[in-house]
């Protein structure tokens, strides 16, 4: 019996990052307004919000960059304001605007890092080798920072968030500023970085958001309106079926045949995308409606030409979250 | 603390401060030394000492002005605030590094004495005490420096502010004689940076004056510090 009572269980495989009531205001203006969230081990947490939500806000609280006007972070465990010795040595934190020093070289920087985090002499070495190798920057390692492209800049700044290896990494807008091409290497480099540590990303961009993280945490002005594992999101925003009909047809006509359908809810035009068709949005609660439509237009002699299931992206989501809280705003 | 020491002995070498400051000082310091002591064939280099007192006045911007103000604009500020180590390691570490920089710029100095024990016997205590109070006269510019430019986001207002505080150091002393009352103007006179090198340089280790000079630099650091927190908890 003892065995089992002794030694008595540890928390609840504790959460990561544990936010809890956080406000920040300035003046009369809320910054952020009573932030309530958690993040576990391992998890790749997404931070949406427009320009100016607070994400950055948050952001600065949880590194304790900043602090919080009320409410308590706490990081592993530790306090960040009473233990922020400890609390820090866990994130690594890439802000909006990397913080180089532009008259160093890239691996003087990071060394610098490193040194900054106390990693051992010994281990300085094969960390930085390490963090250049996972952002791909070896090729740049004995150029100044200040010389290299806006890319190879974000990249740095995140090595130098790797710097000493913690547990979580706080990402603020990584991908802002950069080309195509270089975004996909970034968004490549975190999906892999995500694997071994835990990642806080912000963003305003949402299909990055969809592409890399599998929680996401909704932030509008201030407060936050959502937070829940992505598909749940999905799915209980979505919990109707749009499909997408294209026939060969006169708008009214279309119009009539899909409101005959049993099962379809709303029919909505979209538009006329190739001369003598016209486009619609068909949607229902029970079930897939395609089969249904491709009779009915089949017993009316209508060709259909199209016929596409439209998934609820989170950019409907953020959409009705948003502005749900406008309304209640105003 | 080490890292960000390093750091910024490496920073005030790679950029030009660190050699803007050395050569103004050795070159001026050189000017009083050829003037006094070779030609004026005086083997006493307290005046040259004192002298290098004003020019430190006039200088010392070009130290400290980057400091923490650069920090901020460049947002590095970020990582330094969000790395584990406390606010009080990151101001003394950059503190010591522009203390640094002025004890090597003033062992090189030291090649003046050394000049004149081959040409005449100059007074080593005096010189070394002289030093010594140089040191901690320059200690105490640079606290004053670190604390303005943790006031404000720009060098160029930095240094500007630091110079405008050194010359009221120097006016300071300059007005305490017009002032009527003889207690104030005791007191006051017995509390100005130069009134307190005084005694190093006539060869005299005065014990409160190193407790002075070692106060009013923990003072300053101690307002930098305060300074750079009370940013962190800004409510507007």
């Amino acid at each position: 019996m003892v065995a089992l009572i002794w030694p008595p269980a540890k928390r609840r495989a504790a959460d990561l990052i544990e936010v809890h009531n956080i406000s920040k205001t300035y003046g009369t203006h809320y910054a952020v307004k009573n932030a309530t969230f958690s993040v576990g081990k391992g998890e790749i947490v997404g931070f949406l919000g427009r320009n100016g939500a607070g994400k950055t806000t948050t952001m600065n609280i949880i590194t304790g960059y900043i602090s919080s006007t009320a409410g308590s972070v706490s990081v592993g465990g530790y306090d960040i304001l009473k233990n922020p010795i400890e609390a820090k040595r866990k994130i690594g934190y890439l802000p909006e605007h990397p913080p180089l020093y532009h008259e160093m070289t890239v691996e003087e920087y990071l060394t610098f890092g490193c040194k900054l985090k106390s990693v051992p002499k010994s281990k300085i070495k094969s960390t930085i080798e390490m963090a250049m190798e996972k952002t791909k920057i070896n090729d740049v390692k004995g150029r100044l920072v200040g010389n290299l492209s806006k890319g190879y800049k974000q990249r740095v700044g995140l090595s130098g968030a790797l710097c000493g290896s913690p547990e979580v990494l706080i990402l603020d807008e990584p991908t802002v500023g950069l080309d195509p091409k270089q975004i996909i290497e970034i968004r490549n480099a975190i999906k892999t970085l995500g694997k071994e540590h835990t990642v806080i990303l912000s963003s305003h961009i949402l299909h990055e958001v969809a592409d890399i993280c599998e929680k996401v945490i909704i932030i509008n002005k201030g407060e936050i309106v959502a937070q829940d594992m992505l598909e749940n999101l999905t799915s209980k925003v979505g919990d109707k079926r749009r499909v997408m009909a294209r026939l060969v047809c006169e708008k009214k006509a279309g119009q009539k045949l899909l409101n005959g359908i049993e099962a379809a809810e709303y029919v909505e035009f979209l538009g006329s995308k190739e001369p003598g068709t016209c486009d619609y949005v068909v949607e229902s609660t029970n079930g897939d409606v395609r089969a249904d439509i491709f009779h009915a237009a089949a017993q009316a002699g209508i060709t259909l030409l199209a016929l596409k299931s439209m998934a609820v992206t989170l950019e409907d989501i953020f959409i009705q979250l948003t502005s749900e809280n406008e309304e209640v705003a105003v | 603390m080490r890292a960000i020491y390093q750091r910024e002995m490496k920073a005030y070498f790679n950029t030009m401060t660190g050699y803007i400051f050395m050569t103004i000082f050795l070159l001026l310091g050189g000017l009083f030394f050829t003037n006094t002591n070779l030609m004026g064939e005086n083997a006493k280099v307290t005046s040259v000492l004192n002298n290098l007192q004003y020019i430190l006045l006039i200088i010392t911007p070009v130290l400290t002005m980057r400091l923490l103000a650069e920090e901020r604009k460049a947002k590095t500020d970020q990582m330094l605030l969000t790395a584990p180590i406390s606010v009080r390691a990151i101001i003394a570490g950059k503190f010591l590094s522009a203390l640094s920089v002025f004890c090597i710029t003033i062992v090189i100095s030291f090649i003046y004495p050394i000049i004149l024990t081959i040409l005449g016997t100059p007074v080593w205590g005096e010189i070394i005490t002289g030093y010594f109070g140089l040191l901690l006269f320059g200690g105490a510019l640079i606290s004053v420096g670190l604390f303005i430019s943790s006031l404000t986001q720009s060098q160029v207002t930095a240094a500007i502010a630091t110079l405008g505080a050194m010359l009221a150091i120097l006016l300071i002393e300059m007005m305490i004689p017009q002032i009527g009352s003889e207690a104030v103007r005791s007191v006051l006179a017995k509390a100005t940076l130069s009134y307190n090198i005084f005694y190093f340089q006539q060869g005299v280790i005065s014990l409160t004056s190193i407790v002075y000079y070692i106060s009013f630099i923990f003072l300053f650091l101690f307002l930098t510090g305060r300074m750079v927190e009370r940013r962190r908890w800004a409510k507007g």
